[in-house]
């Protein structure tokens, strides 16, 4: 494979940059495979990657419906972070944390991890009380948060509207400096092109139809390209998660919703870190070409539909311009929509399930762009070694039956409430 | 915008209206042993179906009553709205 550095580019110049190798094959889907994924996302991706590279295991396909990198990794609003409550959350992302810095080295490929910090506003003493147990707990995790008060904000974000007349004065927030933002499409294009140099197959333009599943044990799947044998298979599927399950009989505590986000044209730098509004439904941050990168909430019932509703965007960005007046001003450039896979307590699932041989990673809700690799390497260990790691012990399926939720918004079975 | 015809009062936006989620979901019979797996399928299990979707909403700016809707969740088309208790089940 071609190293990616300033050499090779001034090298490349010469030729007019048409003699660089493809970044990754188009393989015709091989009859049998030790492991096979089903989803080109950056999760898939990511468990394939380590697949490879931590378990040696090389003789794996990625399966891939459309174009890999074409669903939530390349929808969401880029942002990562650790800022969770929760033990079995903090520790896994704290753990994912460690693998973003490192991102760009190991995969050879720049993702543009920035770790601009990330705002989490507050508007009540109540709310501030919270924040400071939460950040607590985080500390406690060995995540970096700083509790902020009113002053300390508006040095970092003097453009918000800091009077004491609105409906939700901002009393503080509570920050993590470590956290940021990554150029998405980079860690779906970067995972891919490592995965394929180390013999990864990846296949798109296949969609399963099928699995072909005999006492107990799962044998194989069918695909418009063909059937493909395999000892074992991982679902890595996101937002299609049920309508595979369905397929296995399978019911699972996920329910699919779409969300939305939005970007305004470019503007010069106005806002270096990220910035959440909860009690409007908001959050933004600046990209590097100087778009305003904003989201909200999910647009409240079930939809496979990928693309999203005015009301629920209206709603946003009129929350939006209550706390940064100035965006009023900002023509929108693009907006656009992806299918969640919305799990009952909000956490994620990265399991075995009851078919030997048959993995499952889904529930991400509002989350999954910032769990890519924690989720690529605790997926592939549970693949690799058909157990799962202490880091998604918590994560389990079955935690639903036996009531250790990890209800880390306190929003009960109904994720989807906004 | 959604329209949703509310049998109770006519065509209203979607922005009068709550979502109830999945209304093929029934509660287990309290009067006879329950499994688990049946709490389970009730409280957190569900098929997500991708088409033809029976589900819950709320008018709550109008009526406040609960309605059954029949939608599709991938065009979001509206094929048929019901009362509570009325409909298919």
């Amino acid at each position: 494979m071609q190293k990616y550095s300033i050499f090779n580019l001034v090298k490349n110049a010469f030729s007019n940059h048409q003699n660089w190798d493809l970044a990754w094959k188009d393989p015709e889907p091989k009859e049998e495979y030790d492991v096979v994924i089903i989803g080109g996302g950056g999760h898939g991706l990511a468990t394939a990657y380590y697949l490879a590279k931590e378990h040696n295991i090389t003789k794996v396909a990625i399966i891939e419906k459309g174009w890999i990198g074409g669903g939530n990794v390349g929808r969401n609003t880029t942002i990562i972070r650790s800022n969770y409550m929760h033990d079995e959350n903090g520790l896994f992302s704290e753990f994912g944390m460690d693998l973003w810095r490192k991102m760009s080295q190991d995969l050879n490929y720049n993702v543009m991890f920035s770790p601009r910090g990330i705002i989490n506003l507050a508007h009540s003493d109540a709310q501030m009380n919270a924040y400071a147990r939460r950040g607590n707990s985080m500390r406690l995790n060995g995540i970096d948060a700083v509790l902020l008060n009113r002053e300390q904000v508006k040095e970092i974000i003097p453009m918000a509207d800091f009077s004491e007349n609105v409906r939700f004065p901002i009393f503080g927030g509570l920050m993590q400096p470590s956290a940021g933002t990554a150029r998405h499409d980079a860690v779906a294009w970067g995972y891919a092109r490592q995965a394929d140099d180390m013999g990864v197959d990846i296949i798109q333009n296949c969609e399963v139809i099928g699995f072909d599943v005999s006492a107990g044990k799962i044998n194989g799947i069918r695909t418009s390209r063909g059937n493909i044998r395999a000892k074992k298979v991982g679902l890595c599927v996101a937002g299609s998660t049920n309508i595979l399950a369905e397929k296995l009989n399978m019911t699972l505590p996920i329910e699919t919703h779409l969300l939305q986000a939005c970007v305004s044209e470019p503007v010069k730098p106005v806002l270096d870190s990220v910035v959440t509004f909860g009690a409007g439904h908001f959050y933004i941050s600046q990209s590097d070409k100087g778009e305003m990168v904003m989201g909200g909430d999910l647009d409240g019932y079930n939809s496979y539909a990928q693309r999203g509703n005015l009301p629920t965007l209206q709603h946003v960005l009129t929350e939006g311009i209550a706390m940064m007046p100035f965006l009023s001003k900002l023509k929108m450039l693009r907006t656009w929509g992806g299918i969640m896979d919305m799990s009952m307590d909000g956490s994620p699932i990265i399991d075995k399930t009851h078919i030997d041989g048959l993995y499952l990673n889904c529930g991400w809700c509002y989350g999954g762009f910032k769990a890519t690799p924690a989720s690529g390497w605790t997926f592939a260990h549970t693949i690799a070694q058909d157990r799962v790691h202490e880091l998604n012990a918590g994560y389990s399926l079955n935690r639903f039956n036996t009531g250790h939720l990890i209800d880390e918004k306190g929003l009960g079975t109904k994720t989807w409430i906004s | 915008m959604l329209y949703i015809k509310c049998p109770h009062c006519g065509m209203r936006p979607q922005i009068e209206f709550s979502y109830g989620g999945d209304a093929s979901v029934k509660r287990p019979e309290l009067n006879k042993e329950i499994s688990d797996q049946e709490w389970d399928d009730f409280v957190y299990n569900r098929k997500s179906l991708r088409g033809k979707h029976l589900e819950l909403w709320q008018h709550i700016s109008g009526c406040r009553q609960w309605i059954k809707v029949e939608r599709d969740t991938a065009t979001h088309e509206i094929f048929n709205t019901f009362k509570a208790d009325e409909g298919v089940v």
